[in-house]
């Protein structure tokens, strides 16, 4: 009874609450589809609990190894058992960790399915004998490691792989072996690239939506449309329309030839390299570059210029001076906004890019999606994506100032 | 000026009011929802990987399914790979219950415990009564799927491009003296280090032997290396048919079946280097802790028996796994031409195809991935 008197006298909640209530759709939104799965990627690229789960007297007995002969009965018997139970209990267990250890020395998937399956039947008095007489490679020091290794539940295994870099037995931290090193590589290239093509896009991107913005307002529609319409065509659609247009016998070429600029069997390469990515990566992200300046040009007045003019400096000068910094804001919004998209992206240099252009985001989504999965080396490769991304957001903001920013 | 305290209290009633309804409505799509659900008629999702492959399986195995038992199949389209079928099984609703998957997940999935294991002495015999186990060649069942096509992976080209001497074997692929010009190739490790050796003249038997010591990775690496400059990669199925129809490259590796549908349905120019080919299998996989477990398998039992298997190459031109399927292989339903010289070559003939080793893949995927990017990056 109190309640609905109360209701009838004073509002139920508060102001402030009310607020609450109503951002908070927003809020769980952001929660649900932003935090956690963010949350969820770091904690995967650091928590890896499968073998220590699955092994954990084996893990146990390797505590305090030496790396540098193979371990000593214990760890043999643990091993054997272990492996027996994991196998009556749950079959497809075995593959889990067989596949987890393989991640750290190639082999391992099939060696610890046999291993699992013969070791009922093995003749051998000891563990030990039983599990080389299975396979000699029982009696060498990495299959051992690799179980030491993967066998840590909190690991930064995932980091190093990331960063090329590998742990070996007896000698710690070390770079990965030449002909695996990737990630490096394609972390840089992926940086340089997003930079490059951020660079292109406002070169490109100025001029356009200086014109658009100081133009007769029916022309202005026109301009505008010729910007958009392209926006809200599907991305892949465009990206195959730049293979039509540049490939080997495409109509650049065709065209170059035509003219007789170059001869028929010296086509140029334009595609499936990194001239292809720059090109089709620029015109796809060219209106994120265009709108931001156009809406910040839009609210410059006309007689800035002009009074420049007046006062006596040269059209250069008055650019630079008058015009330029005033377009700062806008700049900074379509700079950052190309620059971010650019990084995650992913099938246009999947399409376009063939060996010299492919990004960190092929190799993300391929430990993502194709066998073998590899979950958590992917997650660091994101983590540190994200990383790098923040890291340059602060050193733009220390610059530019993120509140000077303006998006529309 | 109205007084801000009533104009609350009549905010907050109607608030109270949108919410009243939001749950009634709520519940009521609930009860629709579950309605619904009583009446459905047994049904069946399968996967599979959509477009001309996806329609030839409609044709050759959904429908005649549908009639013969009166399970309604829904047919939903991927892309390969196992990210979903893990979130499913993860996640403990599995709404997938049959899936067309290649080998290699066939094999992972199998280990992880996403796929149910099958049952293989439920699988109709032979004909002549054989087990249907001992109709299949060697590793195309495992112990969660049940093989149902052979494809390959070939090289092609564009006879327009080649008005004197034409390609015919792997090795043509590789030499750039004989045949100067751009070479279509998967950017993947798979198939590619195969075919380097092979054309290097490991015999197929050989191979993976070959690449299990360091020096024959090397080898594969170093006869790649003859070639790299000259390659354009491609990422998906459609590329080297649309690649080799505009000249961009002069021969490429393909997928025989991509290949067939060019030559056959779009009169394309292409022919096919049967040579050193690498075969591959399908294989049809029941996802674990499917509510539909009993159709499922009803579906894969059906599927498998020896006619049906060899009805696929009535509507794309990939071929049966089980030996006593071959009688069943006769013409391509829609040309009426006969199918059998662009079907893989069976595994009775191994003159020279050679087969993938899912195994030796499995314990070395994850390095050869790296070697190859890093490899393909410099």
């Amino acid at each position: 009874m109190s309640s609905r008197k109360k209701a009838g006298g004073r509002p139920l909640l508060s102001p402030r609450l009310r607020a609450l209530a109503l951002v908070l759709p927003l809020l769980l939104f952001i929660l649900a589809t932003f935090v956690a799965p963010l949350a969820e990627m770091f904690r995967r690229s650091v928590h890896d609990p499968l073998v220590a789960d699955a092994l954990p007297e084996t893990v146990a007995a390797l505590r305090g190894w030496d790396q540098l002969s193979p371990p000593g009965d214990a760890a043999y018997e643990a091993l054997a058992r272990e492996l027996q139970e994991v196998r009556a209990e749950n079959r497809a267990r075995v593959g889990q960790v067989g596949r987890r250890l393989n991640r750290v020395e190639s082999g391992m998937a099939t060696l610890v399915a046999t291993t699992a399956r013969e070791l009922a039947a093995a003749p051998g008095a000891s563990a030990r004998e039983k599990l080389i007489g299975i396979d000699a490679e029982w009696g060498t020091v990495d299959k051992w490691f690799a179980i030491q290794s993967a066998g840590q539940r909190f690991t930064t295994r995932y980091y190093l792989n990331a960063l090329d870099l590998d742990r070996r037995p007896g000698q710690g931290v070390v770079r990965q072996e030449e002909n695996r090193r990737i990630y490096l590589l394609l972390l840089s290239r992926t940086l340089w690239v997003s930079l490059g093509i951020t660079a292109l896009c406002l070169l490109l991107g100025y001029p356009v939506a200086h014109l658009i913005s100081h133009a007769r307002p029916e022309r202005q529609n026109l301009l505008l449309a010729l910007v958009l319409v392209p926006f809200w065509t599907s991305l892949l659609v465009r990206t195959t329309s730049w293979i039509v247009l540049l490939q080997n016998e495409g109509l650049v070429n065709d065209m170059l030839v035509g003219f007789g600029l170059i001869a028929d069997d010296g086509r140029l390469a334009l595609v499936y390299n990194m001239i292809g990515t720059f090109v089709a990566m620029t015109h796809v992200l060219l209106p994120f570059m265009v709108l931001p300046l156009y809406s910040v040009m839009r609210s410059i007045p006309a007689v800035h210029m002009k009074a420049a003019a007046s006062l006596g400096a040269s059209p250069f000068r008055a650019f630079w001076r008058v015009y330029w910094p005033q377009t700062l804001s806008g700049v900074g919004a379509g700079g950052l906004l190309v620059f971010i998209l650019a990084i995650g992206f992913y099938i246009t240099p999947a399409l376009v890019g063939g060996a010299s252009g492919e990004l960190i985001s092929n190799k993300i989504a391929q430990h993502m999606q194709t066998s073998p999965l590899n979950r958590e080396l992917a997650s660091a490769l994101g983590v540190l994506l994200l990383a790098g991304v923040g890291a340059l957001y602060v050193v733009y903001d220390r610059l530019v100032g993120v509140d000077k920013m303006k998006l529309g | 000026m109205r007084n801000p305290q009533q104009t609350l209290t009549r905010r907050t009633a109607g608030t109270r009011w949108a919410l009243r309804s939001l749950a009634i409505a709520f519940v009521a799509l609930l009860a629709a929802s579950g309605c619904a659900r009583e009446e459905e008629v047994p049904s069946l999702t399968i996967v599979s990987f959509g477009g001309s492959y996806g329609r030839a399986s409609t044709k050759a195995w959904f429908e005649p399914f549908e009639a013969a038992t009166g399970i309604r199949v829904d047919v939903v389209d991927y892309n390969g790979g196992l990210a979903q079928i893990r979130a499913q099984v993860e996640a403990g609703h599995v709404f997938w219950d049959v899936v067309d998957m290649d080998l290699a997940d066939a094999v992972a999935g199998c280990d992880e415990g996403l796929l149910e294991r099958t049952d293989k002495a439920a699988l109709a015999p032979a004909d002549d009564g054989t087990p249907a186990v001992e109709d299949y060649p060697e590793e195309s069942v495992t112990e969660c799927s049940v093989g149902n096509l052979r494809y390959a992976t070939v090289v092609a080209f564009n006879t327009e491009k080649f008005p004197g001497e034409k390609p015919s074997t792997l090795n043509d692929y590789f030499d750039l003296e004989k045949f100067p010009g751009r070479r279509g190739m998967r950017r993947f490790a798979q198939e590619n280090l195969e075919f380097a050796l092979m054309a290097d003249g490991v015999p197929p038997s050989e191979v993976y032997a070959t690449l299990d010591t360091p020096e024959g990775v090397d080898r594969a690496f170093r006869k790649l290396d003859t070639i790299k400059e000259d390659v354009v990669w491609w990422e998906t199925g459609a590329q080297p048919p649309q690649m080799l129809a505009d000249g961009e490259v002069l021969m490429s590796t393909a997928w025989n079946g991509r290949i067939f549908n060019a030559q056959v349905l779009e009169n394309q120019p292409f022919e096919i280097i049967w040579d050193g080919n690498v075969a591959g299998v399908g294989q049809h996989g029941i996802v674990a802790g499917t509510p539909h477990l009993e159709a499922a398998m009803d579906y894969v039992v059906f599927a498998s028996s020896p006619e049906n298997q060899a009805a696929i190459s009535r509507y794309i031109s990939y071929g049966p796994l089980r030996f006593s399927a071959y009688e069943y292989v006769s013409t391509h339903e829609e040309t009426g031409i006969d199918i059998r010289p662009h079907l893989p070559p069976p595994p009775s003939d191994s003159s020279n195809s050679l087969f993938t080793d899912w195994k030796w893949w499995s314990d070395n995927a994850d390095e050869m991935n790296e070697r190859f990017s890093s490899w393909l990056a410099r």
